[in-house]
C-alpha cells in the first residue's frame, strides 16, 4: 500500500484548487487584466464579461438569480454583511438607542458569525444564543420557541464546520418567512457539497467561500434575496458602489473567475463526490471504533455532512495524538491546538465534556482522498491512541474500573 | 508549532514510563510518594510515582501523562532527573530548569509547572506516609 504523505485530511480548513480552476484564472493575470469598472475598453469589457459568467456559475449553484450574488472576500465577511448589514436596515430603533431589535443564533456558530452579534449586542440588539442539544442539530422548534414580535434576523449557519452536523435549514427558512423575518444561514461547509436551492430552502441571506469548494482563498459570494421579500443591506465598504453598492471596492476578478469555476464543477460532481466522501466517512469512522475501545464519533449519527468526522479517543490529548500522526494533517478540539488555549467551545457545547474535547480530532476528506489515504489514517490513528494509553493515568484508572468523574482533580 | 528535538525524543521514547502498582496498591506502601497534578477537563493529568529509601533517596521512578507533547516530555524529564536524588534535592528541581532543557516555548511552560507540581506532591505523599513534617512551601504553586 503506497501512499503519499503527508497525507492531507483537513478539507474543512481549506481544500486544494482544483487545477481546472487554476487553469481559467490564469488568463485573468497578465492577459485580461482589465478593472471591472473599467466601462470604455476592451480590457474592462473582457473582466466585467468574466465577472458576470462567474455570478451566473455562483447563482446556478444555489438555484439563485445572478442579480442575487454579492461577491465578498470569503465567508468571514458575508457573514458580517449579512448579519450587520440587515440587523441596520430592519432595527427597530435608529441607532445609540436601546431595544434596537432581536436577533436569534446560536452558541456553535463559526466566530465569523457570533462575533458580529455580539457587538450588535453591544449596540442595542438583544441576542438569544440557542444552545444546540447533545446531537448538535439546531430545529426549527427550538428557533420558533425563542421568537418574539421584535425579532427581526435569524442567523444558523447550515451545517457545522467542526462535528458536520446539519440543522434544520428549510424548516427554519420556512418558520423564518411564515414570521416575516430574515434568515441568514452560513453555507460555508455545506454549499458546493450539497444540493442547494434557496427558494426551496426559504433563504433570505446566504454566505458561503471559495476555498472551502475546491477554489481559491480570498473570493467568496453572498446570496442577497431580491424578491419576496426583497433583503436590503447596509454596506460596511463604502466607496465606488460596486456589487450593487454593498461591497465596494475593485473586484477580486481572477479570484471570481476560479470561484466560478469552482461553483460550475461542484454542480456537475456533486453528486458523484458525495456518495464517494460518505463512504469515505463511513470507512474511516467503522474502522477506529472497531479498532479500539471509547472511541466516541461526536455529532448526530446520521444528520451530518458527508466530509467531516469529528472523533473523541477516550483518555488520550488531542495535541498529543496529532504529535503521533505527524504524515496526517488534520485538527483536533484540543485546547493545546487553539490559539485561546480553550479547548474547543463547539465540542463543548454539545456537552461532550472538556475532557473528550481535549481528546478530539477532526478529520475532513475532499475530491482527492483516497481509500488507501483512509486505510493509512486508521492504521497511524490506532498505533498512535495505543503508544499514548500506555502513558495515559486516566486509562489505568479506567481499567481498574474508577469513574474518573468521581475523582478530585487538582485544577490550576 | 515545532517542537524541539528532546520533545520529540521524549514524545517517542518516554523514559520511566509506568507504576509501581495499581492507585489502591501504592496508596498503603510508605515506600512509594505519588504525585497527581492536573484534571482531565484541563487537558493534562500527570501521574508520578518515586520509589523512595528509609533515608530518603529516591531509588526509582515512574510516571504517566494524560497531556500535549511537551506536558509528556516534562513528565519524562523529571522522572531521569530526580532518579539517585534525595528528596531534599529533588525538590530543588525547578520548572525554569525543565523548560530550558526541552526549550519549551511561552505557552507551554505550564507544563513544566506542572511537572514541577508532581515531583513536590509525590515527595509530600512519601513524607506524610512516613511522618515526615511537610514544609510550608511545597505548597508554593
Amino acid at each position: 500500500m503506497a501512499v503519499k504523505t503527508p497525507i492531507y485530511l483537513d478539507n474543512a480548513a481549506t481544500t486544494r484548487c482544483d487545477p481546472r480552476v487554476v487553469e481559467a484564472m490564469l488568463p485573468y493575470f497578465s492577459e485580461k487584466f482589465g478593472n471591472a469598472g473599467s466601462r470604455n475598453h476592451r480590457f474592462g469589457w473582457d473582466a466585467e464579461d468574466g465577472i458576470e459568467t462567474a455570478r451566473e456559475q455562483a447563482a446556478r449553484l444555489i438555484g439563485a438569480d445572478a442579480k442575487e450574488v454579492i461577491f465578498t472576500s470569503g465567508a468571514t465577511e458575508g457573514n458580517n454583511l449579512a448579519v450587520k448589514g440587515a440587523a441596520e436596515i430592519y432595527a427597530k430603533a435608529p441607532a445609540g438607542q436601546q431595544g434596537r431589535g432581536h436577533i436569534i443564533t446560536c452558541t456553535i456558530e463559526h466566530k465569523a458569525v457570533l462575533d458580529p452579534c455580539k457587538r450588535l449586542q453591544r449596540e442595542g440588539f438583544e441576542v438569544t444564543f440557542l444552545d444546540p442539544p447533545a446531537d448538535g442539530v439546531i430545529t426549527a422548534e427550538m428557533v420558533r420557541a425563542a421568537m418574539r414580535p421584535d425579532t427581526i434576523l435569524v442567523s444558523i449557519m447550515w451545517a457545522n464546520n467542526e462535528i458536520g452536523t446539519i440543522n434544520e435549514v428549510p424548516q427554519i427558512g420556512r418558520l423564518c418567512h411564515e414570521k416575516g423575518v430574515i434568515f441568514h444561514t452560513d453555507g460555508t461547509q455545506w454549499v458546493g457539497k450539497m444540493p442547494t436551492d434557496v427558494e426551496r430552502d426559504c433563504i433570505d441571506l446566504l454566505s458561503w467561500s471559495g476555498h472551502k469548494m475546491y477554489g481559491p482563498k480570498g473570493v467568496g459570494a453572498l446570496y442577497v434575496r431580491r424578491r419576496k421579500p426583497r433583503v436590503r443591506l447596509e454596506a460596511l465598504i463604502d466607496g465606488g458602489g460596486q456589487e450593487r453598492g454593498m461591497r465596494s471596492g475593485t473586484q477580486n476578478v481572477t479570484g471570481i473567475i476560479g470561484f466560478g469555476k469552482a461553483c460550475e464543477l461542484c454542480l456537475v460532481e456533486m453528486e458523484h463526490d458525495r456518495e464517494r466522501l460518505l463512504k469515505l466517512r463511513r470507512r474511516l469512522e467503522d474502522g477506529l471504533s472497531g479498532r479500539m475501545e471509547v472511541v466516541q464519533v461526536n455529532g448526530h449519527r446520521d444528520r451530518r455532512l458527508p466530509h467531516i468526522a469529528n472523533i473523541s479517543f477516550g483518555f488520550v490529548e488531542g495535541e498529543s495524538l496529532m504529535m503521533g500522526i505527524k504524515d496526517i494533517a488534520c485538527s483536533s478540539g484540543s485546547a493545546c491546538t487553539s490559539a485561546s488555549l480553550e479547548p474547543s467551545y463547539v465540542l463543548k457545547g454539545l456537552g461532550v465534556g472538556d475532557e473528550l474535547a481535549h481528546s478530539s480530532l477532526r478529520l475532513s476528506f475532499g475530491r482527492w482522498t483516497t481509500e488507501e489515504e483512509i486505510d493509512y489514517a486508521i492504521e497511524s490513528i490506532s498505533k498512535a491512541v495505543e503508544h499514548l494509553r500506555k502513558l495515559s493515568p486516566l486509562y489505568d484508572l479506567y481499567k481498574e474500573g474508577v469513574d474518573l468523574s468521581t475523582i478530585e482533580w487538582q485544577h490550576h | 508549532m515545532a517542537y524541539s528535538e528532546k520533545v520529540v525524543d521524549h514524545f517517542q521514547n518516554p523514559r520511566n514510563v509506568g507504576s509501581f502498582g495499581s492507585s489502591s496498591d501504592v496508596k498503603t506502601r510508605a515506600d512509594i510518594g505519588v504525585g497527581i497534578v492536573g484534571a482531565p477537563e484541563c487537558g493534562d493529568v500527570m501521574q508520578l510515582q518515586l520509589k523512595v529509601t528509609a533515608d530518603g533517596v529516591i531509588e526509582d521512578a515512574k510516571f504517566k501523562c494524560f497531556g500535549c507533547g511537551s506536558a509528556i516530555a516534562s513528565s519524562s524529564l523529571a522522572t531521569e532527573w530526580v532518579k539517585g536524588r534525595t528528596v531534599d534535592e529533588a525538590l530543588q528541581i525547578k520548572n525554569t530548569q525543565i523548560v530550558e532543557e526541552l526549550a519549551l516555548p511561552p505557552v507551554k511552560i505550564h507544563c513544566s509547572v506542572l511537572a514541577e507540581d508532581s515531583i513536590r506532591a509525590a515527595i509530600e505523599d512519601w513524607k506524610k506516609k512516613n511522618g515526615i513534617a511537610v514544609a510550608e512551601e511545597a505548597n508554593a504553586h
